[in-house]
Formats: C-alpha cells, structure tokens, sequence
C-alpha cells in the first residue's frame, strides 16, 4: 500500500515501481475523479480509492473481489479519521508510527484481522497531548497487551466494562433529499435517503429497542451488524446491543411510491449573448413544501463553462465567490425569509471570441431543515432492557440536501 | 564520533557501543535532533546507538524512525542486527515495531532473522493468547525457506489451540506458508480439513480463505461443513462472509442442478433470443424432468439472504453474485434494491456496482427497470460514473421509456463534459437500431446535432450516422448532401472519415456531389491525418469503377500521391487498388471483379454494449471489472446435469436421524403436515446445524410441493394407460380428520361403501374406514411423489420387505431408542366371534389384540431450540410402544441436548397446561447435563384422542422453556392384530357413519404392496391384515380408547 509516499508491505515485498503505473494513469486522467479504481499492470493490479484527497493504493497479486478491498481501503480512512480527527497527509506524517501498528492490526497476509473501532482502540490507544507526554516520562507505551475482549466474544462491536456516570443514548435521524430537477421546475428524479446515526454511552451491556410509528415507510435498509435482523424482519423493530459511542445504526432508503416532497424551488435566468463577451447570471430561491419549518443553511454551487472569465453579481442576502481558475461560483445564502426572496443577479464576463457556452451550468443546492424528517419517519420509543438504571434518552430530526441539481 | 561508528561496524555490536549509546541518548533529545546529521550513514548510527541504550524511550524513539523510513520506502536494512536483538524486549511498543521491521527485511537477512526465532518459540508457549498469536503471526511472516519446518510445527500446534484467535491466526499462516513453500501442500490440507471443521465463527472466515488459496479445487473437504457454514454464515465477520459467500457460489454450481427453469427464462427474452440449439434442447429435457431444489441449495440461497442488509458493499456484492449465479431466476430480483442501495456510497464502490448492473442489465432488463431513475447521470459525477450509467440505461431502454429516455439524453448530449456527451450520442445511435420505432427520431436528432458548435459532438454524430445509414440503406440522400458539406469545417479525422466512406459508399446517389468531394480531397490530400486518406483511396476507387469519365485523372492523381506517402499502409494499399481497377497488361483476373468488389454489400456493424459477454466472468470478481482473466481466478462451472450425491453432505453426529430421513421426508406429504408447519418454520429460522436434517426433510416437503404435484400428474398419464396395474385395494380405518386432510390434495372425493367419520375434533370413537376398490389409494401417490424424488433413498427403503404377511415384521432394531415389548396375541377364531357378536365395545376390545407397531419412523420433532432453549435442545419422537405409564397415554420419547459449553443442571418438567381430561406422565428429573451431552427420557401423554396441543413448561436450574406437543393423528392409533374376517365384520359394523374415500392414481411401479405399506405405516401405527388376495391389503388400528 502506499500513501502517496507512505507504503506498508504484507507477504513478500512489491517493488515501489509498481506504483508508476498508478501515476501514469493518474496523468493521463482528466482529474482526479477519474482516475480508474482499477487498473492492471503486467504483474500486479492496483486498486485505489481516492478520499480527503489522498489516493490510497493497494497493490494485488491476485484475484479478490473488488469491492472487498474498495471497502477495506475506506475502513483504513475512517480508521484514521476517527485516530487523528482528520485523514490528511500531515496527520499520517505525524502519526506514521501508529498508522503502522494499525494496519499491522487491521491486516494480515492480505486478510483483514480488526476493524471494528472499538477493537481497535483496546489494541493501540488513539494519541493525545496528554498521552504523549506522560509515554515519554513513564516509557508506556500506547500500546494495549491483552486481547480486547470484543474480538472473541459474539458482539465484536462493544468492549466489557464500559462505564459513564451520565448514561445517555443520542439519535439522530437524518435525512437527505436527492433531485435532479429540470428546467421548466419539474421534478425529473427524487428520492429520500436516510440514516440513523447513534451516539450511545451506556454502562454495562444494554439491550436496546427502537421501534418506529411508521416503520413500513423504509423500503431497503441496510444494518450495522449489532442489529438482530429477524426482529425486525418480524416485528419491525430494531433490536441491538449498541456499540459503544457514535455510530451508524442504519441507513435507509424512503420507498419510492412515495411523492417526495421538494422543500426549496429556484428561479433562474442565465443567458450568454451570442458575439458579445457578456451574460447575464440571475437565480432566486424561495421556499416550497417546507412544513412549516426554516429552510437554512442553504449554498447554492454552479460549475461554471470554462469560458466564463470573471462574474460580478450582486446578492440581496449572503455572500458570494467566484474562483477564476476552477470557475466555481459560491453563494452562501443563509436562511430564507419568505417575506424578502434571496437572489443574485449581474454579469458574466466571457473571453472574447469563443463561441458561447452550450449549456447552462447545473446549480448544485445545500440546504438544511431541523425538526423535520421529511419521508415523515417518527421514532415511537426506545426501550433498554438488561440494565438497571435510567437513561437519558434524545432524537433529533434533520434534512438535508443530499445530490439536489437544477438543470438550467 | 565516525571513528567510533567505523569501530562498531567492525564489531558488529560490541560492547563497548553500549556505552557511546548511553552517552549518545543522556546528551541529545531523542525528539528529532538527529535531523542536523545530514548523511544517513551517520544518522543510522545513531540509531543504532539509541536501539543499544538500556533505556526503552531511546529504543522506542529509535524503532519509531526506522519504522518511518521503512514507510517512506527508505532502506534501513543494515540495521537488522542492532534491531533484530530488541525482538525479546519487555516494552510490547517496541516488541511490536521490531516485528514490524524484522517482517518487512527478514527475506533480506535471512542468517540473521533466524537468531530471533527461538524468541517466538517461546511466545507461542505464552499463557495470553495475543502474545500466542502474535508470536505466530510474525513467526509465519517470515520468509526464510529454513524455518519452514518450524512455522510447520507452529501451525499444526496453533491450530489445536483453546483460543479460537489463535487458530484464526493459524489459518492464516498457512497461507504465508503455502506462498513460501508449495511442496507442504499436502500437509497444509490436512490442517485446513481440521479447521474447517471448527465451530469458531471467528475462525471460519480465515479458514476458507486458506483453502481458496491452497487447495480451491478439493471441493470434497466442504462437503461435510457446507451446511454449517451456511448456518455460521450471519454471525462470521463480514470480511470472512465474503470469502465464504464466493466459496460457496462455486461449491453450489459444481452440487447442485440448475434452478433455472423454462418459465423462468421466459423473463429474459433476451437470453431467449441467442440461446444455442444445444441449450434449448436443455431446457427441453428440464421441462420433462421436473425440477426439485435440493434442500441444501435452498438453505444456502436462504441463509445470505440477511446479509443483503449488510453495511458493507463486499458482502451485499456477494450475495448479489450468489443470487445471481445460483438462485431460481423468479428469486434474484430481490437483489437490485441493495445493488442500487450502494450507489449513494463512494465512487469506487459506485464504479464496481454499476459494472456488474451493466453485465446484469443486458440478460435480465426487468430486475433494473423500476429503478431506471436511479441512473440518471448528475453533472457532478465522474466521467466514468456516468459513462457506466449511460451504458446501463441503453441496457434498460424499451419502447415504453425510449421517449423519457431520449429526453434525459438530450441533456447529457449538451453536457459540458464533452467526453460524456459523445457517449451520448453512440448511445442515441445504439437505442435506434435496438428499438426500430425511435430510429427515425433518433436520426434527425443526429443530423441536428452536425450543426452543433462542438466539434467531438458533430463528429461523433456523423460516425454515429454513418453506422445507421449502413444498417438501413434506405434514400437518405439528403443527409449524405449534409454531410458532404460538412466536410468542408470539420476536421476531426475520424469523422472525415465517415463523411468520406459514405459518399464512396452511396456515389451513385450523390452522382454530382461525389466526384466533387474528391477534387477537394484530392487538394488536400496530402494534408490528411492517414485515415482519412486511407478512405480518400477508396473513394477514388469506387467513383474510377462507377464514373471514370470524371474521375480517372483524378484519381490517378490521387494514386501518385499515395504511392510516395510516408505511411507505408497507405502505399500498400495505393499499390494494391492500381493493380485492382486500372486494367493493365499485369493485372489478373480479379480486376474483372473490382466493382463487386469494392461496393459490395456491407453487413452492417452491430452496435453491442461492451459489457455483453461479461458475464462469463462470475459477478463482482476481479476478472470480471477487467475483463480479463486474473491471476488465480476461479472458474465458476456449469451447473451438472445430474446432482452428485447430496448424501455427502451429511454430518455423522445425527447418524440417526440420517437414516431415517426417508421417513421424515415421506411423512411431509400426509395428514399430520398441517399440524407441525408451525414446528417446521422455527426450524427453517434455525440456524441449528445439528438438526439440519430433520430441516432439510421438512424443508424439502414445503418447497418443492409445487413441482411435485406436477409430477405426479404425469404419474397420473402413465397409470392412466396401464389401468389394469394400477389396481389395488387398500382398506383403512382411521381418523376421518387425518383422511380429510391427504383428500385435500387430491381434489377427489367419491363416496363408497364402509366408511363413516365423525366431526374433526371430537374425541368419541372415531374411525372412518374408506375403501376404494380398483382405485389406487391417496398413500400410493404420495409415494410416486416420493419415489421420483429421491431414487437412492428408495432403494433403501425397498430393501425392508414388508409384505403383509410379515405383518408382525419387528423393525424396532431400527429404532435405538425403542425396543421390542408385546408380542402378537392370536386372533380369535370366527366361530367364537359369533358368540361376542351381541357384547359391547368393551368386549370388543377382547377379540381384538394389540400388536407391536409394524414399523417407527425415525421423524423426530422439534420441542425446544437451543435457540430458544439457550442452549438447551429438545426433540421429541413417538416410539410407537405401549405407554407403561397407562393404557390411555402415548409414548413419547425426548432427547435433551446439551450444546453450551457448561453443564445444564436440573431439567424438569415444570408448570403443565393441559386441556380438560388430558393427562401427563413427567419424566424423572435429570440432575446435570455435561456439555454437548445428550439424554433421552420417555413420558406418557393421554391425549383423549384428539390432538389438541399438549403445553408444559421444560425448566432448567435457571430457566423455565414454555414447550408443546401436538400429535398427528397416526400416532394417537394403536394396531391391532385380527383376520381379515374380523376385519370385515367391523368393518361392517361400522358401516352407516359419515365415511370418505377417494381414488388415487399412482405408477405402477410405485404399486408394489411394500410400497404402500411403507407409505401407510409412515404416516398412523396401523397393522396389517392378513389378506387372502394379492391386490388388497388392509390395514387396521384402534385407538386407545376402543380398548
């Protein structure tokens, strides 16, 4: 594996050449996007994934399912996200040495050992300030020495002995609407995808049941394993002993019989003039289908054409930015008050003598709606059962813009 | 200072290095000081140095570099001795970094790795497990040839470890073992064929992947762990569920028959369309040959069906391939929800999904179409997203969505990405000669897209044109004019091309615009990219054949040129259209024929989706993203013809119900099956493997109903023609409810003489008698049913000859549990029945005599899951011998199983909740029940005769199980022995109540009386009647409550 620079060798030792091929095909792509996650050299083939902007390349002698080493490449990432706060360059460079004993932990002979989080932990301690010094004092290492009871008893996920004085179990239940709405404002696509993300601190092993007042609302799920599936396969009901701390419960997709409903509408006008090395830029944003609810947070995103040089608009609310290199244009809107509409309006300025643009650009739109899940999905209760005391219990309802595009 | 280092080289490791290290470590800050030493020469020896220090922090900070030039590729090898001696280090940091290090450089220094060896020896006799397995992990990552004995040894020993982590870490040194050392093959098998055989899940993962890298092809070791790895299956890691879920997809394909039957291919029209002679002719035998899933397949395909829901897109990949490959085609539709669930995840996840849709999408369009939405293209996607998105939605289009469709690809054709938009329009091109009523649309959609200001957009079209106008060579001169015209802006080679090749193509339709485009090409010739003068040649050729008159100076001129072209292709082919159309002295016979050759009729190219025959590759593999094969792929084989032995896959702990299986599955078709459905779905739930064989009995009954009665259908036909051997004639009396119930199948009813029945559930006396004479029996086609279903099982059940005049025949030795008690009491002699003949039921009783049961099916039920019994597992099965615990009871025997791993104490029988007049006889309470022990107990139940559910409570020291047992009606019968005038002087006497009979058409050869016999005493503990006549058997029992 080799992290642009950074490589770590299981069975016999790859020459670092291999890795030339993956930068000719990284030339030879467009951008970075399209670099093929799959590429074949004579001996080898390379299987990369691209995150944070970091390629993390895998070198493969032999046949194995794609996807098997796609996914495990993406749980090193977040293996290292959740180690460093953050999965960049500087935070591999700094921590090389962990880094090292994770994927010593997490791979062997090309066969993924731990990556449960939680194991992991148990095994190598994630770094702090304060660890840190007190190792270079004490000589302790971070290091654990003793097999991390998750990894041999049936719930991997959850290690023994957890304990918290406030005992708390946080969900939130967050929703993502994609679209790809057309010209004239009509909905050519819609779907809603959810998830449920927990933040769980519990003593003990508790034994937790949610269950939903309209559960037959979610069409295809997908479970974090501690998830009893034939509970809810009967009952509707999911039924888990949770990992500890934060983790994703389920994701789901809104069935699509469903009419999704589009909480934001966007009027535009965007033309180029033929001949002439100017256009005009003009998009408000109103409200729709909110429930009543404030639609915030709302980012509009347009990749411009590339002959576009310069843009000079003029926002009623927010602020915007145009950088002339990658010709994106940022307006960050804020909230929308239904009593005064946001809008942009002004000029594009355009290299004169090329021919004007084919198409309109696409606006990409971000938005956020708290208290509100927008399939109409409700958690009814939250029961715990096997462990005495009382905890605090919390759901939270968001929706989010997910994939939303307006064509223009 | 390099004096010193110069020194220690020498030494290698003196003592007096020590020292220098201390003194080195006391005045430089061990944190990144030594970044002033520029030469690496030096730095290393400060390195050294510090790994030399007494004090761990130095050590540590020392291994930490190493292990980060290692990491940036930079060779720190020479530093192998002073590391290699830390490996016995206290500090578990440092241990770990020097494994790191002695892994990555041990091939190097192979003498020098070997002094640590004797350190890891020691850690696998280490009491905690993860040093054990560490010790082993590192002991077998090092790739030194001379070990190999003793990574050998190592393994053989971890591999019978407590601790399942360790044996996991076993299974994976053989694989580094294998890649070292090949000739261990044969004793490195042996060590999988142990470990397969664990129970670990943690294990099993690691297991399989070892066996697909040493031995894929010794498919006989998974045989008998098949069923519990599919029952493991849920509970293994999700990266062990992958390697198991792929194992198995071939492991089905080479055991198991094709599911895929005529009706379901009927689906895929599109495979309908290219199949081979061969394949239908298949097909066609399939169709006569009734298909049966084998209960095993059917657990396999069951068991991953959860793992849809998995968060991880390797293992929702694999049961997709799975489902692909190996599930009926009516099942597989179940997959493209989650297939399309994945494509909200990364780009590379969404890459390799919609890969595999593709390869799917063309053989099955209908499992994608309701999600054609779902590939709409977004502008922010990658290119190669969205190509493989537009290949999939050409896969998807059909006359019903070609306009929406259409639509959306206008959108893309405008699309910024210029690369995406050419795409576009070869896809316009593909939809138009797939779906002949859009190609007109999709044409002048072309045409207008030539005067599109981008010139890739207009020259795709054009090529796009080119390959349309071949495949209909309708008029369509007014678009070759176009064309012509644009030749004269677009510049692009490849389009040129085209334009040029059409004209050549089409000159006698464009007879004025032709010899016009070659005067400008001629003009430009020698400025053309080498394709496009290759098709300037042509052009010239044809119109010299066609129009000489105008065109032969300049195509001579043309000829010149090429003749001294720089591009060695274009003068071969110069030279060779000279020889060909300008007739000269030289030229052969084939000049005559220029003009058929040149403007010959062209078949039209198919426009085909790159992804076509991809599917030779199995799904979601490495082979099948490059479509290549890849080193050590594993060839998915055709389905077999034939089934080999599924027996193979039996486990020998159930011996017992194994043999009886006959009888558990012949038991499926009769009257108790409705009673013990519930019983069965908790079976088929379990994940048991224990009882997999009672399962896959039950299992089989349920699934495969459906085609069976096909089947005995045609057993009907056959039958039909030979009526005069299908006669028999049976006589039972039993429960009118029982017979109700195998009537419900048959669909016939017809009244005859001597058979009454009283409402279902009453328990007053009950017996219904249906005598079908010269009719074939509802028995017998359940047997012709059976018979086809499993010939190896019927030869062993034809090997216990019970003809009815061993009526007595004592097959208790079958049965271990159950022995021998009663011996046959003579019937009375007709002359004393004449003086009984006026006594009531009780005395009735006198002339009739219990006889021991003619035959105990082994058919056990389920009482208590170890699921539900945590731990606890409960069967129960009717012994068939009179109760010693009361004349009314029924004996039922039930065996406890222990499957935890600590003793179970005190099982009884706790609270009883029993109906009105039913009683019960517990069972002695037993003290302790070992680990993976087993006891079996009797106990008596009355149930009154009637068959209502008798609930108690089956509690351990610590828990109490809520269980019932509900009868089938046979069991609740006991036989008699009595002549056959007794039996028709009862017969008799009982004539006038409600009675049922039906007619049953079975095979001939499925008439055989031992057939039938089997067949009844399967089902109700009857006896036989001796009969004087070979056709007619009779059959008899009495219930309890008739004595």
């Amino acid at each position: 594996m080799s992290l642009g620079e950074y490589e770590k060798h299981w069975k016999s030792v790859v020459s670092q050449s291999v890795c030339d091929y993956f930068f000719e095909a990284q030339e030879k792509a467009a951008d970075v996007e399209n670099v093929p996650p799959v590429i074949s050299t004579p001996h080898h083939y390379l299987i990369s994934i691209y995150r944070d902007k970091l390629f993390f390349v895998s070198v493969i002698q032999t046949e194995v399912p794609p996807l098997f080493v796609i996914e495990f490449l993406h749980r090193v990432a977040d293996t290292f996200q959740d180690y460093f706060g953050e999965c960049s360059e500087a935070a591999i460079k700094d921590n090389v040495v962990i880094v090292y004993e994770l994927l010593e932990e997490m791979l062997d002979n090309g066969f993924p050992l731990a990556t449960e989080s939680n194991i992991l932990k148990e095994l190598i301690k994630p770094p702090t300030i304060l660890r840190s010094v007190v190792n270079s004092i004490t000589g302790s290492s971070n290091v654990g020495d003793t097999l991390p009871t998750g990894q041999l008893s049936n719930i991997p996920w959850r290690r023994a002995g957890v304990k918290y004085t406030n005992n708390e179990a946080y969900f939130d239940v967050v929703e993502e609407i994609d679209a790809i709405i057309d010209k004239s404002g009509s909905t050519v696509f819609a779907e809603i995808q959810g998830v449920i993300d927990a933040c769980i601190k519990l003593s003990g092993m508790p034994d937790l049941s949610l269950s939903f007042m309209n559960p037959r609302l979610l069409d295809d799920v997908s479970f974090h394993p501690c998830i009893r599936f034939k509970r809810w396969e009967s009952e509707r009901v999911l039924s888990f002993i949770p990992p500890d701390g934060n983790f994703r419960l389920i994701s789901y997709r809104v069935s699509s019989q469903n009419l999704v409903a589009i909480p934001v509408y966007v009027k535009h006008s965007i033309s180029f003039k033929e001949n002439s090395s100017c256009g005009r830029f003009d998009i408000t944003i109103g409200p729709k289908q909110n429930m009543g609810k404030t639609i915030e947070g709302i980012t509009v995103t347009v990749h411009m054409p590339k002959v576009v040089l310069n843009m000079n608009l003029t926002p009623t609310q927010g602020s915007y930015t145009f950088d002339p290199v990658t010709k994106v244009l940022t307006w960050d809107v804020g909230k929308i008050t239904p009593q005064k509409l946001p809008s942009l309006k002004g000029l594009v300025n355009l290299q004169s003598g090329a021919p004007k643009p084919e198409e309109n650009p696409s606006l990409n739109i971000q938005f956020k709606i708290q208290q509100l899940a927008i399939s109409g999905l409700k958690v009814n209760r939250l029961d715990m059962y096997g462990e005495k005391y009382k905890p605090f219990k919390g759901v939270k309802y968001v929706t989010k813009a997910g994939k939303f595009q307006v064509r223009t | 200072m390099s004096s010193n280092s110069f020194a220690y080289n020498e030494q290698s490791g003196g003592g007096e290095a020590t020292e220098l290290g201390q003194e080195a470590t006391s005045t430089i800050s061990p944190s990144g000081a030594f970044g002033l030493f520029s030469s690496d020469m030096k730095k290393n020896e400060d390195l050294k140095q510090m790994l030399e220090s007494n004090k761990d922090s130095a050590k540590l900070d020392a291994m930490k570099r190493i292990v980060g030039m290692i990491a940036k590729g930079k060779n720190a090898s020479e530093l192998f001795p002073a590391v290699v001696k830390n490996v016995a280090s206290k500090n578990i940091e440092i241990k770990k970094l020097v494994y790191v290090y002695l892994v990555r450089y041990a091939e190097e220094q192979q003498d020098l790795a070997l002094l640590s060896i004797s350190t890891f020896q020691r850690a696998l006799k280490d009491p905690n497990q993860l040093i054990r397995a560490s010790a082993l992990r590192v002991l077998s990552s090092i790739r030194v040839p001379i070990i190999v004995p003793i990574m050998m040894l190592a393994i053989k020993e971890a591999s019978a470890d407590l601790s399942p982590y360790v044996r996991k870490n076993a299974a994976h040194a053989i694989q580094k073992l294998y890649s070292l050392d090949p000739e261990q093959k044969e004793m490195l098998i042996e060590i999988i064929e142990k470990l397969l055989k664990d129970k670990s899940t943690l294990v099993a993962g690691s297991v399989v992947m070892a066996f697909e890298e040493v031995c894929p092809d010794r498919i006989d070791l998974i045989h008998k762990n098949y069923r519990k790895l599919c029952n493991l299956l849920v509970d293994v890691e999700e990266w062990g569920q992958v390697v198991i879920i792929h194992m198995l997809t071939r492991y089905a394909r080479t055991q198991f028959v094709s599911p895929w039957r005529q009706g379901d291919v009927l689906e895929d029209n599109e495979k309908d369309f290219y199949d081979s002679d061969e394949e239908q002719k298949e097909k066609a035998d399939k169709r006569k040959r009734p298909y049966a899933m084998d209960p095993d397949h059917r657990l396999l395909i069951r068991n991953t069906k959860p793992l849809l829901q998995s968060r991880n897109a390797a293992v929702v990949m694999a049961v997709a391939q799975l489902y692909w490959h190996i599930a009926p085609k009516s099942e597989a539709g179940i997959i493209s929800k989650s297939l399309v669930r994945l494509l909200r995840s990364s780009r590379e996840v969404q890459y390799i999904v919609l890969q595999n849709i593709a390869t799917m999408s063309i053989q099955r369009k209908g499992m994608f179409e309701p999600y054609l939405k779902s590939f709409y293209v977004r502008s922010t996607d990658a290119t190669m997203i969205k190509i493989l998105k537009l290949e999939i939605l050409t896969n998807l289009a059909n006359e019903a969505n070609i306009s929406t469709l259409l639509r959306e690809f206008q959108t893309y054709v405008k699309s910024q990405d210029k690369q995406f938009a050419a795409a576009t329009i070869q896809t316009i091109g593909r939809c138009a000669t797939s779906i002949t009523e859009v190609s007109d649309t999709c044409l002048n959609g072309l045409v207008c897209l030539l005067s599109n200001r981008d010139e890739i957009v207009v020259a795709e079209s054009v090529v796009v044109i080119k390959k349309l106008l071949q495949m209909q060579p309708m008029q369509h001169g007014e678009i070759i004019k176009h064309m012509a015209k644009l030749l004269d802006s677009i510049t692009v080679p490849v389009a040129r091309a085209s334009i040029l090749w059409l004209i050549g193509e089409n000159c006698e339709r464009v007879p004025k615009i032709a010899p016009d485009v070659l005067r400008k090409t001629a003009k430009s010739f020698t400025s053309e990219d080498d394709l496009v003068k290759l098709q300037i040649l042509n052009l010239g050729a044809k119109l010299y054949l066609t129009n000489s008159k105008q065109t032969k100076l300049l195509t001579q001129y043309i000829l010149n040129l090429g003749k001294y072209d720089q591009n060695y292709d274009i003068r071969d082919r110069t030279r060779f259209i000279r020889q060909l159309i300008v007739p000269n002295e030289k030229s052969g016979a084939l000049s005559k024929y220029a003009k058929k050759i040149f403007l010959a009729q062209k078949p039209a190219p198919l426009l085909e989706s790159p992804f076509k025959d991809r599917d030779h590759f199995q799904l979601g593999t490495l082979s099948h993203t490059l479509n290549t094969k890849a080193t050590g792929y594993l060839e998915l084989s055709n389905w077999p013809e034939v089934a080999p032995d599924p027996s193979v896959r039996n486990v020998e702990v159930i011996e017992l119900a194994k043999e009886w299986t006959p009888a558990g599955k012949a038991k499926k078709e009769n009257p108790d099956k409705k009673f013990y459905s519930e019983s069965e779905e908790e079976e088929d739930s379990s994940e048991s493997s224990s009882d997999s064989e009672s399962e896959s009995g039950s299992e089989s009954g349920e699934d495969e109903e459906d085609d069976r009665s096909g089947d005995s259908a045609e057993d009907s036909g056959e039958s039909g023609s030979e009526p005069e051997a299908g006669k028999g004639r049976a006589a039972t009396r039993s429960r009118a409810r029982g017979r109700g119930d195998s009537k419900d199948v048959d669909k016939e009813k017809e009244n005859s003489k001597t058979s009454e029945s009283s409402s279902g559930e009453s328990s007053s006396i009950e017996e219904s008698s249906s005598d079908s004479e010269s009719e074939s029996e509802s028995e017998s086609e359940s047997e012709s049913r059976k018979v086809t279903k499993e010939k190896e099982k019927k030869t062993k059940q034809e090997r216990n000859p019970l003809t009815k005049d061993v009526s007595l025949l004592d097959l208790d030795d079958f049965n271990l549990v159950s022995t021998p008690v009663a011996l046959p009491t003579p019937a009375l002699s007709p002359s004393l029945i004449a003086d009984l003949e006026g006594l009531n039921l009780s005395a009735t009783s006198s002339v009739i005599s219990v006889s021991t049961p003619v035959f105990v099916p082994g058919k056990t039920h389920v009482l208590l899951h170890r699921m539900s019994g945590k731990g606890l597992a409960a069967h129960y099965f009717f012994p068939r011998q009179p109760c010693i615990f009361g004349d009314k009871m029924v004996s039922v025997q039930i065996t406890l199983n222990n499957t935890t791993d600590q003793k179970i104490e005190n099982i009884h029988v706790g609270g009883k909740k029993l109906p009105m007049g039913m009683q019960m006889h517990v069972f002695n309470p037993i003290e302790s029940l070992e680990p993976a022990g087993s006891i079996t107990v009797s106990m008596g139940i009355d149930f009154c005769d009637s068959t209502q559910t008798a609930s108690f409570q089956l509690c351990t020291k610590d828990d109490c199980f809520s269980v019932n047992i509900q009868p089938p009606v046979g069991e609740l019968l006991l036989p008699v022995a009595m002549s056959e005038k007794d039996f028709k002087k009862e017969q008799g006497m009982l004539s006038g109540m409600n009675e049922t009979s039906t007619t049953i058409i079975a095979a001939p050869q499925n008439f055989a009386s031992s057939v039938i016999l089997q067949k009844i005493v399967n089902v109700a503990n009857v006896g036989v009647v001796p009969s004087g006549q070979d056709n007619i058997h009779r059959y008899e029992e009495l219930k309890f409550q008739a004595l």
